[in-house]
């Protein structure tokens, strides 16, 4: 039905510098691809200034450059998913494939799935695999943060009320080696994460580990990185890998129990997922 | 105002830019074709094309589309000339209820123009963001994949050759064109809306505050009503016994969810408004969440009169237990539980009602519309021919659409104010405060003899029946007349007992109980088979229910049992499977094959109970045969086989019948769309009926009872002995319908109640069927995957093999969720993506085969067979598990977690 909402403000920016200055205004709620902006309000668009970003083309599409690769905090996943990428960024794009179905993934931004902040965000564990970076500006300039300190906890990020985050970079060392997604749910499309992991092993010629990324989500507040799996990944031959996962190393994960699984079977699947995952880097594309 | 194109027109629209798409679409441009499931993003049956790009409108705001170029499913046809695509969708029986079938066509679209020819997983892929709850997916699999070379639908049949054949839906085309009105697609303008203000807790009193400053202080709200409001009796049910029911709550609310009061106002003020703030203060109680709680002594009583909380209690016994046990080679005795479950239909809860003077008119979305009109008289303490029920298109109701929903609200609301007004709930409200499948809690003993002969059962269920009675006493019936399933014993004894609880009412989910009980016997059976050292589908076959042989309740039925040649027919099936899975398991180590088998059966109509159906049909002055279907069509496809029906027995081709709907004012009842009945009571009523019109049109001509019909070209002819004879209809009077001749048929299938040990012939016919799955279990995670099931049912006659087909994926589709993930928790998954129902990619490839017994008493020997199809999936599904991993998983739904934890076990 026709809806009045009072005098709400909704503002169509077309530049980034428009765009912050209304930022400035107090609870100005951004509006990426909508994808979870409207879910959160059903039967119940509560009123709020509104900034729409779809007029932003300049926060759109992938930059792939000597020293990095630069997605747009607006670009869809379906334009991830096409994009001829290196082989480090996989995972992502193996992500980008599995956010909702097609309609979702033509919507839904990497920089709104990762304002979101959702434990089970599909973006996350692949990017924090690949080292990358967040861009958050404001009237008062850009600063660059890594990922990791971007996610503070459940639904909550470093990103300040006046801030938009406006791009996601990945370096190119980041982008080397191989990596994998696996995404476990109780169906095939439409999933939201039981537990996802994102992994990715550079290898020397002869096959020695010389770096790992292996990073878990739904299994904690935010998505986490295995550091001490990643550490001792460091000089096995890839084909060896998922022989060294053990239970200490997912002892960082917190999982909890709720409609989707119990916390002892996030645990579990985790290990067995990280070392699926890590078995698929190993193998030729 | 923002400006855009809308299927090549231009459009624009106004009001707060935050509005969704689908939002402005419906209600702005009248374009209804896209529909509303969610709101969530979660469903996709709002898919449209924004700029060439598939997008879900429920996500899109206004503000965004200045200059846009928006194609919705009214663009894709020219009129009624369909596309290819939309010619392949009926062809294949790709559309039942219709309402996911605009977002199916839109996605379809956008992956042909991309790939033509698109391979089964692309298809999957593509359309995997869209879910339908009636066709299991496979037919539209199906009708993509051949869209792009779909030519021209088959003709209709000759006349007398239409049962059998595979009529597309008669009903079909506006479902593909967008312009089939459901339940909020067609209100009046200018109708006020109708919010409702819900407990947000299990169990609670209240007290409401300041309503009438709530009144005045919210800008275009005009009226609040609570209980005090409601004219008549503030109780509603679909039994007459148990009318427990309130509209809305007067001391205590008894579920999350449960009405207390609804504010009525102007939509575009109120559509939005923020009900939490609604003048009420909540003093929570301690809520009995089942049937432990609410069996407990000391526990609260949630009904008068209904001690220990328990609503009813069910008995089936015959033969000497005891003895029967004893002279057993082995005993195998089991606990199994199922969950609470959602129906799930992608249609929300939706209508509209005006007060005409005295009287009340209301279109709504209802399986029933007749008992409707009843419960609503009531409430409004009006007589029953004062109220009209009008059914919209249904877009799937599966049982949850025989209680009143949304009715009670728009009846008092639009006599209070006379004016037009409307509702439709949001997708929380409609799971949270509608009917569910009764979680079960079973205990079953069975035993046999070393010859592998099955000796005797004794089965306990217990149903939580939720807050209210609904279909509880039905469940707690039917369960135990069925829990053996269709075989013999030398004794037999079941008792059920259904138990209010705080969870949200439970009532009817295609099987009435009977799925949960099958669940426990078939999923016994195989244990008793291992132990016997018996193959487990022989072990079906030795002691199968035959013609001759009494049922569970003494009744004997002298034919029209083709359950035997269901388990038969899958023979060579099952020594593939096994050898396949034998196979597979030793090339892998972590993941096993399973196969499974279960057999089923399902009493068609009510449980020993009147049961009668009236159909009416008459000739226009344009000749046109005019049938007056009151057996709703809920996207099972009776609009179809009731005009099949109708074709053969008036001798005429299917195209000359015309149908008016299920209107109470107008159409006879036909009853309830429920039991699997229609087919089989309302099919003979047709069948009578048109066999009487027939006959007088037959003997206006002087012919013989071999003459021919012929309609056509304003006229009709008779055709006898190298006669031909006109009848002048202009010479006719003209009734109050616009008919000129008319004919009724009514039919009421003979069955006896039930004695105090639960013996008499309940049911006139049985369906049955068996079901073969095989799948593949990761032993590391958990999880199934399903590869194929096989599924054999005894349909008397198939009227039309592809509406039966539909049924089968359908039904099989339901059993996949209810064995594999669904799990209804208030509070928790009141969304469809907390609860999950089977995507694309959940159901395997399905082979149907048909066993026509021929059923006497069945129209054209039909019999029904709605239900049927999901009774045996999920435990057919729980036996492959079992025979992969070689522990049972008794408890539902078979999550991952949950088989892990049994595989572990082992």
């Amino acid at each position: 039905m026709r809806v009045r909402y009072g005098s709400v403000r909704y503002a169509t920016p077309t530049t980034l510098a428009e765009a912050l200055e209304l930022m400035v205004e107090p609870d100005m709620t951004a509006i990426a691809g909508g994808t979870d902006f409207y879910p959160g309000r059903v039967g119940n668009l509560q009123e709020g200034p509104v900034l729409d970003l779809g007029g932003l083309s300049e926060l759109r599409g992938i930059e792939v450059s000597a020293t990095q690769i630069r997605i747009g905090a607006l670009t869809t996943w379906s334009e991830i998913a096409g994009k001829d990428l290196p082989d480090g960024c996989r995972a992502l794009q193996q992500a980008a494939v599995t956010v909702g179905g097609w309609q979702i993934q033509n919507a839904g931004t990497i920089g709104g799935n990762l304002c979101n902040s959702s434990p089970a965000a599909d973006g996350v564990p692949p990017l924090l695999v690949v080292d990358a970076a967040v861009d958050l500006a404001s009237t008062s300039g850009v600063r660059q943060m890594p990922l990791q300190d971007f996610l503070l906890d459940y639904r909550r990020t470093a990103l300040r009320p006046d801030e938009l985050l406006t791009a996601v970079t990945i370096p190119r060392h980041g982008a080397e080696g191989r990596s994998w997604f696996l995404k476990l749910g109780s169906r095939r499309y439409l999933v939201i994460s039981v537990v996802m992991v994102g992994a990715r092993l550079v290898a020397a010629g002869d096959g020695t580990i010389t770096e790992a990324r292996v990073a878990v989500g739904a299994c904690s507040p935010v998505a986490r990185r295995l550091v001490a799996l990643e550490r001792d990944l460091v000089g096995v031959d890839v084909e060896a890998a998922s022989a060294v996962v053990d239970d200490r190393h997912l002892e960082m994960l917190t999982p909890i129990e709720d409609v989707r699984a119990s916390a002892g079977y996030r645990r579990d699947a985790a290990r067995v997922l990280v070392q699926r995952a890590l078995d698929r880097c190993a193998v030729p594309a | 105002m923002i400006r855009f194109r809308v299927n090549g027109k231009a459009a624009r629209a106004g009001g707060s830019r935050l509005r969704r798409l689908s939002d402005v679409l419906r209600e702005d441009l009248r374009l209804t074709g896209t529909k509303v499931g969610c709101d969530a993003g979660d469903c996709g049956s709002c898919s449209v094309l924004v700029d060439g790009v598939l997008v879900n409108a429920c996500t899109v705001p206004l503000g965004r589309l200045e200059g846009s170029e928006v194609t919705t499913v009214e663009g894709l046809a020219d009129g009624d000339t369909l596309g290819s695509l939309q010619r392949s969708f009926l062809h294949h029986g790709a559309a039942q209820c219709g309402i996911c079938t605009p977002g199916m066509l839109m996605a379809a679209s956008a992956l042909l123009r991309e790939h033509p020819r698109p391979s089964v997983r692309q298809v999957e892929d593509a359309l995997g963001g869209v879910l339908c709850r009636c066709t299991g997916y496979r037919m539209i699999v199906d009708a993509v994949v051949a869209a792009s070379d779909f030519e021209q639908l088959a003709a209709d049949p000759p006349p007398g050759k239409a049962v059998g054949a595979r009529v597309v839906r008669v009903d079909g085309i506006p479902k593909l064109t967008g312009t089939d009105a459901f339940g909020d697609d067609a209100p009046p303008p200018g109708a006020l809306l109708i919010r409702v203000v819900r407990s947000p807790h299990h169990r609670a009193r209240f007290d409401i505050g300041d309503v009438e400053g709530y009144v005045a202080a919210h800008d275009g709200v005009i009226a609040v009503f609570v209980a005090a409001d409601v004219p008549g009796r503030n109780r509603f049910g679909v039994i007459p016994r148990f009318v427990d029911q309130p509209v809305f709550a007067e001391l205590e609310t008894r579920h999350r969810g449960e009405p207390v009061a609804m504010v009525v106002g102007d939509p575009e003020s109120i559509s939005h408004l923020d009900l939490d703030r609604f003048p009420i203060v909540w003093h929570e109680l301690e809520p009995m969440m089942s049937p432990d709680d609410s069996l407990a002594p000391g526990a609260p009583v949630l009904h008068q009169g209904r001690h220990q909380n328990v609503l009813v209690r069910g008995l089936v016994q015959r033969g000497a237990l005891a003895e029967a046990f004893a002279g057993s080679d082995a005993v195998i005795e089991a606990s199994y539980s199922t969950p609470s479950i959602e129906h799930a239909y992608i249609e929300p809860e939706a209508g509209h009602a005006k007060r005409i003077g005295d009287r009340l008119e209301i279109t709504v979305t209802t399986q029933t519309p007749h008992l409707d009109r009843t419960e609503i008289a009531a409430i409004m303490g009006l007589d029953p021919e004062a109220v009209i029920i009008r059914p919209s298109a249904v877009g799937g109701g599966f049982g949850s659409k025989l209680d009143l929903s949304v009715q009670p609200f728009l009846a008092i609301a639009a006599w209070h104010l006379d004016r037009t007004v409307r509702i439709v709930y949001t997708r929380p409200e409609s799971m949270m405060s509608t009917t569910k499948r009764h979680p079960s809690q079973i205990s079953v003993r069975v035993g046999a003899t070393s010859d592998g002969m099955l000796t005797a059962m004794e089965f306990s269920g217990r149903f939580d029946t939720g807050a209210y009675a609904s279909w509880g006493p039905t469940v707690a019936n039917r369960a135990p007349v069925h829990a053996g399933g269709p075989y013999s014993y030398q004794a037999y004894r079941a008792t059920t007992v259904a138990v209010h609880t705080n969870q949200p009412p439970s009532g009817a989910f295609r099987g009435f109980g009977v799925p949960q009980s099958a669940i426990a016997q078939e999923g016994i059976f195989d244990e008793l088979a291992d132990a016997l050292g018996e193959d487990r589908l022989d072990f079906r076959i030795k002691n199968a229910l035959t013609a001759g042989r009494p049922t569970l309740t003494g009744q004997v039925f002298e034919s029209g049992v083709g359950f035997k040649e269901c388990l038969e027919v899958l023979r060579p099936h099952w020594d593939r499977a096994l050898y396949q899975s034998a196979e597979f398991d030793r090339s892998h180590s972590r993941r096993r094959q399973g196969v499974g088998v279960a057999g089923m059966w399902y009493g068609c109509g009510n449980t020993g109970l009147a049961n009668p159906s009236t159909i009416k049909i008459g000739v226009s002055p344009a000749a046109r045969v005019v049938l007056f279907q009151g057996a709703v069509d809920i996207g099972q496809g009776a609009n179809t086989v009731m005009s099949q029906i109708c074709a053969d027995a008036l001798g005429v081709e299917i195209g000359v019948i015309d149908q008016i709907g299920a209107d109470t004012d107008t159409t006879p009842d036909a009853g309830k769309t429920s039991a699997s009945r229609q087919t089989f009571i309302s099919g003979n009523a047709v069948f009578a009926a048109s066999l009487k019109l027939r006959s007088v049109l037959l003997t206006m001509a002087q012919a013989s009872e071999s003459g021919r019909l012929e309609f056509g070209a304003g006229r009709v002819l008779v055709y006898d002995r190298g006669e031909v004879v006109e009848i002048d209809l202009a010479s006719l009077d003209i009734d109050d319908d616009g008919l000129v001749v008319v004919a009724t048929g009514s039919f009421d299938p003979i069955t006896t109640g039930l004695d105090e040990n639960g013996q008499g012939s309940p049911y006139a016919i049985y369906g049955f069927g068996a079901q073969m799955v095989e799948l593949v279990v990761d032993l590391d995670l958990g999880t199934v995957e399903l590869l194929k099931i096989t599924a054999a049912h005894d349909v008397g006659r198939a009227v039309n093999p592809t509406l039966v087909e539909g049924q089968v994926h359908g039904g099989i589709a339901q059993g996949i969720g209810m064995a594999l993930m669904e799990e209804y928790l208030p509070g928790r998954s009141e969304n469809l993506h907390d609860y999950l129902i089977p995507t694309f990619g959940d159901v395997p490839e399905i082979a149907t085969i048909l066993i026509e017994s021929d059923d006497p008493l069945g129209p054209y020997g039909a019999k029904g067979v709605g239900e049927h199809t999901l009774v045996a999936t999920a435990p057919a599904i729980l036996n492959a598990i079992r025979h992969a991993i070689g522990v049972p998983v008794r408890h539902l739904p078979a999550s991952p977690g949950r088989v892990l934890e049994a595989i572990r076990s082992r």
